[in-house]
């Protein structure tokens, strides 16, 4: 992991499907979980690496077997106890609190715009509820507000996923998944299928179109008027 | 004089030669010796993975270069799919059985496995299972919904040809044989070291392979009800998966990581095994911390059954499950980190003797605690939601399982070639062949967490060019080809060290395990005596054993009555107990896995007339070969000049039999719990689950039908009472009473089968009750059909008051069938009424 980051210095984070390069704040809360734990798990990589590199040198002392036989309960204490114990109890308390934002608060949310998306081999169905828009791989959604998607599958088990706005839910069939989407500015966001759903899996592309408050009132009644 | 005492001792070594040797020529076949099956499983695994690897060769390829068409998806799917499959499947696990049944013996301290025939059965299951799953890449109809088959992709409706039959049947077949040698490895380590080997003087590699064995036996019974239930909608239209009906696609994914998370210590497990009992010997220093290892060995076994849900964070689990396998997956960094601190530990006080092996360790430890680091930032549900199923998980679990499983690997293989051979490994070809493979790895690997962080999903056959991709698959690619020129290199090595390769002195490595107080290259028999241990280091504690063992100074130092015999040890202190004759070659083994090869391949053609036949043949086969057990005058001839103490095995109430059966019977269980938990999971989460309004099984004749099983049992144990007090009044006529009750039983079940207006294909409520019947008819009539040849061999004189083995063998069976009938009519019928009642 240590050699990951100069490429990663060197490429940038970019690319229109990059985890790293987040546009709203839930894929902005895994960038920074990421980036916390690259940190801290190349410095203990490095560490236990270094250890052992420098075990396989050393040259044992004469200490006294009653000396020897702390030290050895001080290695595995310390090491196979102290530091997973400490590290998996920052990363939780981090990691849990954060995935808990991303997810749809139930009584807070009766004024979430509803987008229901259906999967099919190999292409989204996209229609709102509120308004009887219909859309073929393209999701718009207003920018600055989440919007809730419900997830489901005419066949056999996608994953919806758009890297830079956020974590993927599985589209299966018979049940529904609510994601919610939050795009901070207007833009274009490309998704794509993340669960192996068949030949065209690879294909499986589609856009979401985050659009500012008026431009995403002027894109209902266009689509209104065409429907 | 001397000279004398050398002639004497090499002919004892002939005789023992002869007994234990495998027939001349085509009856190799027929050979049964852990060491021959042992080698058997290990190349049979190795020639797998280099199908495996081809595989990858082609898949990295196809993904050099962007929008590339020289694979079509079609063919694309099928090649990850046989790669996962045959890496999974048919290498890692196979070759790590392969290991411990050639290691486990030697470094015990006695002569072979405890069911030798069954060792020659799972490695015949392997092979043919093995060549039926590749079979269909020859025939370009390989599975291609991904390793893990996920419903309703590998279903009949949309994967429509033969490819998830070949998947589902074959594995199905190579999983007989992991079961078999995870029984055998369980009841081998706990029941027959060597005199004095107490637990905690077991060498530490024996810990690993005993958890690694009851993980098997819990682990793959989940898989293999999903295969059959999974084959069985495929086939037969039952519903278990399908939303319409009352089944549910999740069911498939609980049932397939129940299995598959296991499945990674499983294969973890024996690696770590290998680094700790490589590290100290290089180290010149014992293990520290072994208490310490042998805990986390335990609390991993146990806490990997607790974290399948982690492979399902993105297919809407309830969130406080999801924080709760959250922090049930990273727990597993506790027992790892308590392992990797006591390996360095053991390094730091050792004086180092840096030879090749240790060049192969040292980078298991660089892949694997990267690879384990990697895995708690996937444990974390906000962050597995971004990377989940992309190439930042394919880069995680190829750090985990190359890092985890094959940098051991190649370190034990290189440590353990001198026992084979009696010869050493080159030292600068082999560095050659490591770094090679090491940096290829990394070239390959490293980068592509980062290729999954710029969102390239997995299992995409092709990719536009523009997403920043491209670079990274290229080098990737490229260290994919240098590490297959690693893989060369290696393989190089070690076919010439047969041939040029140095001799080898005993012990070459300094080691402190049994294993090397073996002559090399291994014989058939391995110990000429059979040693009592006092030290969990023998070789360091004890050098003079080579000595006195190879002049047949200690136990059944000579052949009787032309038996192959062990001691048989008490689980917990090591003391002998009794004397285990084991079965010579036999030609059975490869019959029972033909028969069973034609049945899957009749199954695959969907010839069921022909299943049936070779079902029923099959039986027969393993029935025959029971026959010769016990006191049946092929196995042991009850004579009078038998051993008194300790007695033949045969002669007594607890033996390695009883062991293995109540082995069986907790994978057996395992299945059964799955079941139900299926049952469970459809009727409380499935979607469209209905249940009729009136049962379709009558109550009051499966409450008469119980209350015979309960009657057959009863009398039963009775019996077996009896013959534990060395009594046998009634012996025969109440085994046939048994057998007529449990047929009575049988009957009546099967009546209510047929009668009922069950309709699997159209509910899962009554596809579920389907199986289930037939699950406790298959019991019952197993149990009858045993206690039948149980009356004839009383008949025979081969069930008697001082021959009380075998039916104290089959009582734990009758017992199970009995349990599971009344929870079955529990589980499946009352709680159902009532809940409609209610």
């Amino acid at each position: 992991m240590a050699g990951l980051g100069i490429p990663v210095l060197l490429s940038g984070c970019g690319g229109e499907l990059s985890v790293l390069a987040p546009a709203g704040p839930n894929a902005q809360a895994s960038a920074w979980l990421w980036w916390g734990m690259f940190g801290w798990f190349t410095a203990v990589l490095v560490v236990v690496v270094a250890l052992w590199l420098f075990a396989l040198k050393r040259t044992p002392g004469n200490a006294p077997d009653a000396h020897i036989r702390k030290g050895q309960s001080r290695w595995i204490i310390w090491g196979g106890l102290v530091l997973p114990v400490s590290t998996i109890a920052v990363v939780l308390a981090f990691g849990l609190p954060a995935g808990q934002g991303m997810l749809p608060q139930e009584a807070a949310d009766a004024k979430v715009l509803k987008i229901e998306v259906t999967a099919h081999q190999w292409w989204w169905e996209v229609n709102y509820p509120d308004s009887d828009i219909s859309l073929k791989n393209e999701v718009h959604i207003p920018a600055g507000k989440p919007v809730d998607l419900h997830l489901t599958s005419a066949d056999v088990i996608h994953s919806f996923w758009v890297p830079r706005l956020g974590g993927k839910l599985d589209a299966i069939p018979g049940h529904t998944n609510i994601l919610r989407l939050h795009a901070d500015e207007a833009g274009t966001y490309r998704g794509q299928c993340a669960e192996f759903c068949g030949r065209e899996h690879a294909h499986m592309a589609f856009t979401v179109t985050a659009h500012d408050a008026s431009g995403y009132q002027q894109w209902t009644e266009q689509e209104g008027r065409d429907e | 004089m001397s000279e004398r005492i050398q002639q004497r001792n090499h002919e004892r070594e002939q005789r023992l030669a002869h007994v234990w040797g495998n027939l001349p020529g085509w009856g190799a076949l027929a050979a049964v010796n852990h060491t021959t099956v042992g080698l058997r499983f290990i190349a049979t695994g190795l020639v797998f993975f280099l199908v495996g690897g081809l595989l990858a060769m082609l898949i990295r390829t196809q993904l050099a270069l962007p929008e590339q068409d020289i694979i079509e998806s079609a063919l694309y799917n099928q090649l990850f799919t046989m790669h996962g499959t045959v890496m999974m499947f048919l290498f890692a696990i196979p070759v790590l059985e392969g290991l411990a049944m050639y290691l486990i013996p030697k470094m015990i301290g006695t002569r072979d496995l405890v069911f030798p025939r069954l060792s020659a059965l799972g490695y015949f299951c392997y092979l043919f299972g093995g060549l039926i799953v590749l079979s269909s890449l020859v025939l370009e109809v390989a599975p291609d919904a991904g390793w893990f088959m996920y419903t309703p992709l590998s279903s009949a409706t949309y994967s429509p040809g033969p490819g998830s039959d070949f998947w589902l049947l074959g594995i199905t077949f190579v999983e007989i044989s992991a079961i078999s040698a995870g029984v055998e490895l369980v009841v081998s380590i706990l029941r027959t070291r060597a005199n004095g080997m107490s637990l905690n003087r077991m060498p530490i590699f024996c810990w690993y392979i005993l958890a690694m064995a009851l993980m098997i036996v819990f682990g793959f019974p989940p898989l293999i009800l999903g295969s059959v239930l999974l084959e069985l909608e495929r086939a037969a239209g039952f519903v278990f998966f399908a939303t319409a009906g009352g089944g549910d696609p999740l069911l498939w994914q609980h049932l397939f990581w129940l299995f598959g998370h296991p499945e990674v210590y499983i294969i973890f497990l024996p690696a770590a095994g290998i680094v700790s009992t490589l590290i100290p010997v290089f180290a010149r220093h014992p293990l520290v911390g072994y208490r310490w290892i042998v805990l986390s060995i335990i609390t991993m076994g146990f806490i990997s059954f607790g974290l399948w849900v982690h492979h399902m964070f993105t297919v809407g689990i309830p969130h406080l499950a999801q924080a709760f396998f959250s922090v049930a997956s990273m727990l597993v960094a506790i027992p790892t980190g308590i392992q990797i601190f006591a390996w360095l530990a053991t390094l730091w006080y050792g004086k180092v003797v840096f030879r090749l092996p240790m060049l192969w360790i040292l980078g298991f430890l660089v892949v694997f605690v990267c690879g384990g680091l990697t895995g708690v930032m996937l444990a974390l549900a906000p962050f597995n939601w971004q990377v989940h199923d992309t190439h930042f998980v394919v880069a995680h679990m190829h750090y985990v399982l190359v890092g985890g499983m094959l940098f051991p690997l190649v370190a034990g293989l290189y440590y353990w070639l001198p026992h084979v051979s009696g010869r050493m490994p080159s030292d600068s070809l082999g560095r050659w062949g490591f770094w090679l493979f090491f940096g290829g790895f990394n070239l390959t690997f490293l980068l592509m967490h980062l290729t999954g962080l710029l969102g390239m999903p997995r299992r995409i056959y092709t990719y536009e060019a523009g997403l920043g991709w491209e670079w990274l698959n290229l080098v990737s690619s490229i260290g994919g080809f240098i590490m297959a020129i690693g893989v060369a290199v290696v393989i190089v090595d070690i076919v010439l060290h047969f041939r040029f390769g140095q001799r080898a002195e005993q012990n070459p490595w300094g080691a402190d395990t049994l294993e090397w107080a073996i002559p090399m290259p291994v014989n058939t028999y391995n110990f000429s005596s059979l040693p009592e241990i006092s030290t969990r280091h023998p070789m360091w504690n004890a050098p003079e054993l080579v000595e006195s063992i190879a002049a047949g100074e200690h136990g059944l130092a000579d052949v009787q009555a032309l038996r192959r015999d062990i001691y048989g040890s008490d689980a917990t202190t090591g003391k002998v107990r009794e004397v285990v004759h084991l079965p010579t070659n036999s030609w059975l083994p490869l019959m029972t896995a033909l028969a069973l090869a034609v049945l899957c391949i009749s199954l695959l053609v969907k010839a069921y007339l022909l299943a049936v036949v070779f079902t029923v043949m099959a039986l027969v086969l393993s029935l025959r070969w029971s026959w010769e057990n016990g006191a049946h005058p092929r196995a042991a001839p009850t004579d009078d000049n038998e051993p008194g103490a300790p007695p033949l095995h045969s002669r007594t109430c607890n033996g390695p039999g009883l062991w293995g059966m109540v082995v069986s019977l907790m994978a057996d269980g395992t299945f059964f719990v799955s079941l139900l938990f299926g049952w469970f999971y459809l009727w409380t989460a499935a979607p469209e689950w209905t249940l009729p309004d009136h049962s379709p099984i009558q109550l009051v004749p499966m409450i008469f039908s119980g209350l015979l099983l309960t009657a057959a049992v009863g009398v039963f144990w009775v019996l077996v009472r009896g013959l534990r007090r060395r009594r046998a009044t009634h012996l025969g006529p109440g085994m046939w009473l048994v057998a007529a009750l449990g047929a009575g039983h049988w009957a009546l079940l099967a009546g209510q089968l047929m009668s009922a207006p069950l309709a699997p294909t159209e509910r899962a409520h009554d596809a579920v009750l389907t199986v289930i019947l037939f699950y406790l008819l298959l019991h019952s009539g197993l149990a009858v059909i045993f206690t039948l040849l149980q009356a004839v061999r009383v008949r025979l004189g081969y069930t008697a008051a001082r021959l009380p083995y075998e039916p104290i063998v089959i009582q734990p069976f009758w017992f199970y069938t009995l349990g599971v009938y009344w929870l079955s009519l529990l589980a499946f019928l009352l709680l159902p009424n009532a809940w409609s009642v209610g």
